[in-house]
């Protein structure tokens, strides 16, 4: 049995309407896409959706009481949930660098921090 | 009492973020010396709030997030040994003469009094609030813009609500609103007045129709309910003319209101000293060096215009320097005889304003509604490109060479779409 599935190509600002055409386990034709990357994304979102995760983290003793992460691919999109109350439960200690990894392998990514987070000279508890 | 520390500079950058920071990198390599001045604690400005990629595609070639790209432009003034103060204001501006200024700033080292020959203005933007927004009702806790919410969530670890609303569908409000699902707070709705989404189609789709949140496109939120806490928000269809249709109200149980309704050049200093102002950017009105109306007080970045990209920024705050170093060698522009550019069919706003025809100049300009197939023109000139498609929420960033702008006849030249 075949199917049409229909998808708003998020790769650049065009914002292509492209329409899949899949049966059972594989897809037929993508139609609509300006360019390939278009064709690309529509295979990857009906047979395999993924996304990118973008969250923060609490740091103890951090100029900021936080630092901001990211996977270093998509990950499944039925998974960012689960992922996401991983990372809920992490808790770093300052000094963060940049490119420092917080959680190795979770779905095939790992967790990276995109924040600098120095060490305050002086702990405290509750800076804010 | 404790006397005022004074100094001495070439430059002044105000403002460390994207565009100021760049300015100031800029300045530095060009042999000026140059100082930095920040009011929050930190430098980097917005993008310290910005956890998702988007940033640096252009001029990085790399897909960033907003934290990461500002941490290479930090580190990059840093190796070239940009002076900067944090945690310092600038309370004041006066100017003595063409080349002579001096800035009061407030810093925890205490008053500095600081001569200057050139100011690059870069303090970027301030949000538009609520009342800006036409909302009446109770003032309860729970109204918050989207940029607030963004820095409580995403630098400072604190959710604002549980049940949001969100009023306007520009960028940032699509955002937040994959931010909060996110962190399992329910978004109920997004309300937009335009009959079209103001943000990216992209981010329609992956922030929005991801996580099924519907859109209300033609709605505005009347009226904010709740006594100490927001408990409702009304919300009600629009016509075309922006007016509520009768008997459309509804309501919409929530804890949490975020607006998200722009973003407006913040020029207060500027237009305490006088500054010419454009109605239609918010900012001030430049020339093609990104000079004010004020001799030798350059600006850039979001004080400038709204951006979309912060691509635009650093061009802009790199290019503000380059012409600050230029002028301070040669002023020459007294004697050029500045035509304006003048905003012609569907232009909603363009920058520069004003142009001489002896340079070729880079216009930012938006429009005011989507239209395909449709012709860049410089009337006046016989400029001519072709664009395919051009919407309000993507900003037109075009080259006009000098040979295109040389044929320049008359006091103005008109800016237009046609199609």
């Amino acid at each position: 049995m075949t199917r049409i599935e229909e998808y708003t190509c998020i790769v650049c600002p065009a914002g292509c309407l492209l329409k899949v055409l899949a049966d059972q386990n594989h897809i037929v034709k993508v139609d609509g896409a300006g360019c390939q990357r278009g064709v690309e994304y529509a295979s990857q979102e009906s047979s395999d959706p993924r996304r990118m995760v973008f969250t923060v983290i609490k740091v103890r003793n951090g100029e900021l009481p936080t630092v901001s992460v990211k996977t270093s691919r998509p990950v499944p999109k039925k998974h960012v949930f689960t992922l996401m109350r991983m990372l809920a439960s992490i808790e770093l200690e300052a000094p963060v660098e940049i490119g420092d990894v917080v959680l190795k392998d979770a779905y095939g990514a790992d967790v990276i921090a995109t924040r600098r987070v120095g060490r305050l000279k002086k702990p405290v508890y509750c800076s804010y | 009492m404790r006397r005022m520390l004074e100094q001495e500079y070439d430059v002044i950058v105000i403002g460390g973020g994207p565009a100021g920071l760049s300015a100031a990198t800029r300045a530095v390599e060009k042999g000026l010396k140059t100082m930095l001045l920040e009011n929050r604690e930190m430098l980097g400005g917005i993008p310290l709030q910005c956890i998702h990629t988007g940033f640096g595609v252009h001029c990085l070639k790399e897909d960033l997030t907003g934290t990461e790209f500002i941490a290479r432009l930090i580190d990059r003034a840093e190796r070239l040994g940009v002076e900067s103060l944090v945690r310092t204001h600038v309370l004041s501006i006066n100017i003595e003469s063409l080349r002579e200024k001096t800035v009061y700033a407030v810093s925890p080292k205490g008053l500095l009094k600081i001569r200057v020959k050139a100011i690059i203005y870069a303090a970027g933007a301030r949000e538009r609030h609520q009342f800006e927004v036409g909302l009446t009702g109770d003032r309860p806790d729970g109204v918050y813009t989207a940029g607030e919410a963004q820095a409580l969530m995403d630098v400072y670890g604190v959710l604002p609500g549980r049940r949001i609303v969100i009023l306007g569908s520009g960028d940032v409000g699509l955002i937040m609103a994959r931010r909060f699902v996110m962190e399992k707070a329910e978004v109920k709705a997004v309300i937009e007045a335009l009959p079209y989404p103001g943000g990216l189609t992209r981010n329609v789709v992956q922030c929005l129709q991801d996580f099924d949140i519907p859109l209300y496109l033609s709605h505005m939120v009347r009226e904010v309910r709740g006594h100490d806490r927001v408990e409702k928000v009304v919300v009600t269809r629009v016509n075309g003319e922006m007016k509520p249709v009768e008997g459309s109200e509804f309501e919409v149980e929530c804890d949490t209101l975020i607006v998200s309704a722009g973003l407006r050049p913040d020029i207060d200093l500027l237009e305490k000293m006088g500054v010419k102002t454009d109605p239609a950017t918010g900012g001030p009105v430049v020339n093609e060096f990104y000079e004010t109306s004020l001799p030798l007080v350059f600006t850039a970045g979001n004080a400038l215009v709204i951006n979309d990209l912060v691509d635009y920024d650093v061009e802009q705050g790199e290019a503000a320097a380059t012409f600050a170093s230029k002028l301070l060698e040669n002023y020459e522009t007294p004697s050029l005889n500045w035509r304006q550019v003048y905003r012609g069919r569907n232009i909603r706003l363009v920058v520069p304003q004003l142009v001489s025809g002896k340079m070729s100049v880079l216009f930012y300009a938006r429009v005011q509604h989507p239209e395909n197939n449709v012709n860049v023109t410089i009337r006046e000139t016989g400029f001519k490109r072709r664009l395919l498609r051009v919407k309000p929420g993507e900003m037109i960033r075009m080259k006009v060479p000098v040979e295109e702008l040389a044929g320049l006849n008359g006091e103005k030249l008109i800016f237009e779409v046609v199609e």
